[in-house]
């Protein structure tokens, strides 16, 4: 009865999201204000229905409702109680549902916040979400339908996929959706401004809190998803350049882009469409890892199924959304113009260097991971250009980019005299190249010929952000939380430069074979393997070693890999054994029994690993507390004197 | 204008590629099995409710067969049961059946209540022969023909338009009952 009044729910928000997108643009386009007043109430009850729905199907897998086929096929009576819940999520048919629903809490969110805005552009960028939310619905209704019941049902279920249950993993997709489906809001303000042919820069100090917000949501989904992947998989990396990775990563290189080319066009009033193109690309891209993932066409780590129809019908969906906003910008693009411009050594420059660097880094991970798909459609032999294409490619222009952050930060806007800062930068320049050749040289020993340059970058990156803030408090000026936000991001990504530089360079890495009593001496550190006992979980069984790590032959702490093998799915899993210290973590991993009870293991010393997950935490708190400025909270935004500077370019 | 346009053009370009990518999917599945045209993988297994016997590949031989790999934990192959029966019922090929990763009693249970379409079936508990044969998901069904060469994988539920079209296609002429 639940399970069907769940769907039943689905169904009616479906018919309201509908609703929504209709009265919602075409209300607007009429100037109708009674269809425009429906606008807000549907938002209201498609959220209360989809919750109906996500609660329905919740309520099944908590209460073990195995004659619903997705709950049999994904739980088991033998799984936690935490994991039956995260198991709402961990196939496609209730990702979907996650996605919808995550829809409808923005939507509903834009709908509670926007009361200030004109009613026109509210409702025309509900309208937009709307319509997405519709596109959502009907491909779960049609073709994946959560609550499909299995008759008669089936003593248990079939479990898990024991990859998925781990608590990293458990909320990497809900955070993921959140910023995925975050940068439906700043595509729809976008669609808004281009129906409404009007884009000025209090359109743009609208748009920033939103996007920014998703980007934060999105940095965490990818940092959860990269530890996951590094204590989970068992193969030690952070970032493997998978299909699905790169899903993830390209809508975040375009938002990172999207958010800096705000900042420009709400300070300046420049940069109009191209910020409309990168709000278009950035959803874009979201759809699109979406279908990557769920169409099956590129198979990775991550897909589940391969299902055509579900890949045509979202196909289909990209085609009338992007294409359908493409088409929307080549005709109104043009109309936009962008006031006075600015010189080469001015703030708007380097968030044009920016821009540049970022949406050519995202179309590099874009080729690189659509290469078997461009090489199919084209004929050609089948090609996959794995890792080795990004690892040599992505750090031209990641390095580049940086010594933009590091200079650009000091950078007036409008007008290009770096003067004064001058000083400040070439300072904090050399600070950086003592201290990073100092802990290259003196620290480490000399890596590869990139370490040096990636160390030097990332300090001086974290010593540029903090130039001015500290100089403001010094000067006893107020320090805005925008600015205490664009700090600890740019840290962020200066720490983040700094980790990745030294652990691609530093880490050490054995595999071998070895018994219980042996030794295995990776520099001034020795892995004792002590001993392997077998053990019991709540839906597995398996072994767990006990490793002693030893420094200079004294013992300093003890690893306890395991191996599972998680009974219901029969498939085997490796727990890698992990300590973290500040520089550095020992890892590690039992891979297979080789027989007369020798195991063959995968050990590793990582310095600074810990750092990359970090910096994202800090990107993402940055960006949190950016969106939090006062300024946007400030009630005026419709009466606030409209920006002069011939911004509002009217289309007729 | 036309700068503007460049985004929709190239976008246009790419929906190509991925609808290229989704209709050629289904191919693709049947051309990663390295086995195509390959000799069926030796195997000696069960037979399922009569474990004393063996069924082997070479006992098969010289007459083109089915292999059907099912579970009873799998839900898509209780979808594709159906179909299967009506399959049978036409007895154009010997379908065998191989039990993956199941328990015995379980799967006898499952053709008892909803009937049974398979000639024999051979319990592959540990697995290892599906593995052989590169299956990853039940259920998947191979055609073998006269020579014991794989010629077709099928991954996902057996339908009668599929089995129509890529199976009793593959019959030789004149080999029909």
């Amino acid at each position: 009865m639940i399970p069907e009044l769940g769907h039943f729910a689905l169904i009616l928000a479906l018919i309201l999201a509908g609703a929504q997108a209709f009265f919602g643009i075409a209300g607007a386009a009429r100037g109708d204000a009674r269809w425009q007043a429906v606008v807000r109430p549907a938002v209201a009850g498609q959220f209360v229905l989809v919750s109906t729905a996500i609660g329905a199907l919740m309520y099944a897998f908590v209460n073990f409702d195995f004659s619903v086929l997705y709950v049999a096929s994904n739980s088991n009576s033998a799984l936690p109680t935490f994991y039956r819940v995260a198991a709402l999520w961990g196939a496609h048919e209730g990702s979907l549902l996650l996605w919808a629903w995550i829809l409808a809490t923005w939507t509903l969110a834009v709908a509670i916040l926007s009361r200030n805005l004109p009613t026109s552009f509210a409702s025309r960028v509900m309208g937009v979400l709307g319509f997405v939310s519709f596109g959502f619905l009907l491909f779960t209704v049609a073709t994946s339908n959560p609550f499909e019941r299995l008759l008669p049902a089936p003593a248990d279920g079939r479990d898990l996929n024991p990859v998925l249950q781990d608590p990293a993993l458990a909320i990497h997709p809900p955070m993921l959706y959140m910023g995925y489906v975050g940068f439906s809001v700043a595509f729809a303000f976008a669609c808004a401004a281009m129906l409404e042919g009007k884009l000025d820069q209090v359109w743009a100090k609208w748009t920033r809190p939103w996007t920014t917000m998703a980007w934060a949501f999105l940095s965490v989904g990818i940092a959860l998803g990269s530890w996951w992947a590094y204590y989970e998989l068992g193969w030690g990396g952070y970032w493997f350049w998978d299909p699905v990775e790169n899903a993830s990563f390209m809508p975040w290189l375009v938002g990172t882009a999207l958010i800096h080319s705000l900042a420009a066009t709400e300070k300046r009033g420049v940069f109009k469409s191209w910020t409309l193109l990168l709000a278009i690309l950035a959803f874009s891209l979201s759809l699109l890892g979406t279908f990557l993932v769920r169409s099956g066409v590129l198979t990775s780590v991550h897909s589940f199924a391969a299902d055509p129809t579900r890949g045509l019908f979202i196909l289909g969906f990209l085609i009338i959304v992007i294409g359908g906003a493409l088409a929307l910008y080549a005709w109104r693009a043009p109309l936009l113009k962008s006031p006075a411009g600015f010189e080469g050594t001015a703030r708007e420059a380097f968030l044009l260097y920016n821009n540049i660097f970022l949406v050519v880094a995202a179309a590099m991970v874009f080729v690189g991971t659509l290469a078997p798909l461009i090489a199919d459609a084209l004929k050609m032999t089948p090609l996959s250009v794995g890792s080795p294409y990004f690892d040599n490619l992505f750090p031209i222009l990641m390095l580049p980019l940086g010594a933009l952050v590091a200079v650009g930060l000091h950078a007036a806007w409008k007008r290009g005299q770096l003067g004064n800062s001058r000083k400040r930068i070439l300072l904090g320049f050399a600070a950086a190249l003592v201290f990073g050749l100092a802990i290259v040289f003196l620290g480490y020993g000399p890596g590869k010929p990139l370490t040096p340059i990636g160390v030097v970058l990332g300090i001086w990156i974290i010593l540029s952000s903090l130039i001015d803030p500290v100089d403001r408090l010094r000067r006893r000026l107020t320090l805005p939380r925008a600015i205490i936000g664009m700090t600890i991001a740019h840290i962020g990504l200066g720490v983040c430069i700094l980790a990745i530089s030294t652990v691609e360079s530093y880490t050490v890495e054995r595999d071998a074979a070895i018994a219980t009593g042996e030794t295995l001496t990776m520099g001034r550190y020795a892995y004792r393997f002590d001993s392997i006992k077998e053990i019991e979980g709540p839906n597995y069984g398996g072994v767990r070693a006990e490793v002693t790590v030893l420094r200079d032959g004294v013992p300093i702490t003890v690893l306890h890999p395991e191996q599972r093998h998680y009974w219901v799915q029969r498939s085997t899993l490796t727990e890698a054994g992990i300590a973290s210290r500040w520089n550095m973590d020992m890892f590690v991993a039992l891979s297979k029994e080789v027989g007369g009870g020798r195991w063959s293991v995968r050990a590793q010393l990582r310095p600074l690993i810990d750092w990359v997950w970090l910096a994202a935490g800090l990107m993402a708190l940055g960006g949190v507390l950016a969106t939090t400025d006062r300024r946007y909270r400030a009630r005026a935004t419709a009466s606030e004197p409209a920006l002069a500077q011939g911004s509002a370019a009217e289309a007729t | 204008m036309s700068r503007f346009l460049i985004p929709a053009a190239v976008f246009l370009a790419l929906a190509g590629v991925l609808y290229v990518g989704v209709v050629h999917s289904p191919n693709k599945s049947t051309m990663q099995s390295v086995l195509l045209g390959k000799p069926v993988p030796a195997f000696s297994l069960p037979v399922l409710g009569n474990p004393g016997t063996m069924l082997t590949n070479s006992q098969l031989a010289g007459r083109p067969w089915v292999l059907n790999v099912w579970g009873t934990w799998c839900p898509a192959c209780r979808d594709e049961h159906e179909a299967l029966l009506a399959i049978s019922q036409q007895n154009a090929l010997p379908l065998v059946g191989l039990v993956w990763k199941d328990e015995d009693n379980a799967a006898i249970d499952w053709l008892k209540q909803l009937g049974n379409p398979y000639s024999v079936v051979a319990a592959d508990r540990d697995g290892r022969v599906a593995i052989d044969f590169g299956v990853y998901g039940a259920p998947e069904t191979f055609f073998i023909d006269s020579d014991g060469r794989v010629q077709y994988r099928h991954v996902g539920p057996m339908t009668q338009e599929v089995w129509n079209r890529e199976f009793l296609s593959r019959i030789p002429k004149g080999a029909l009952p």
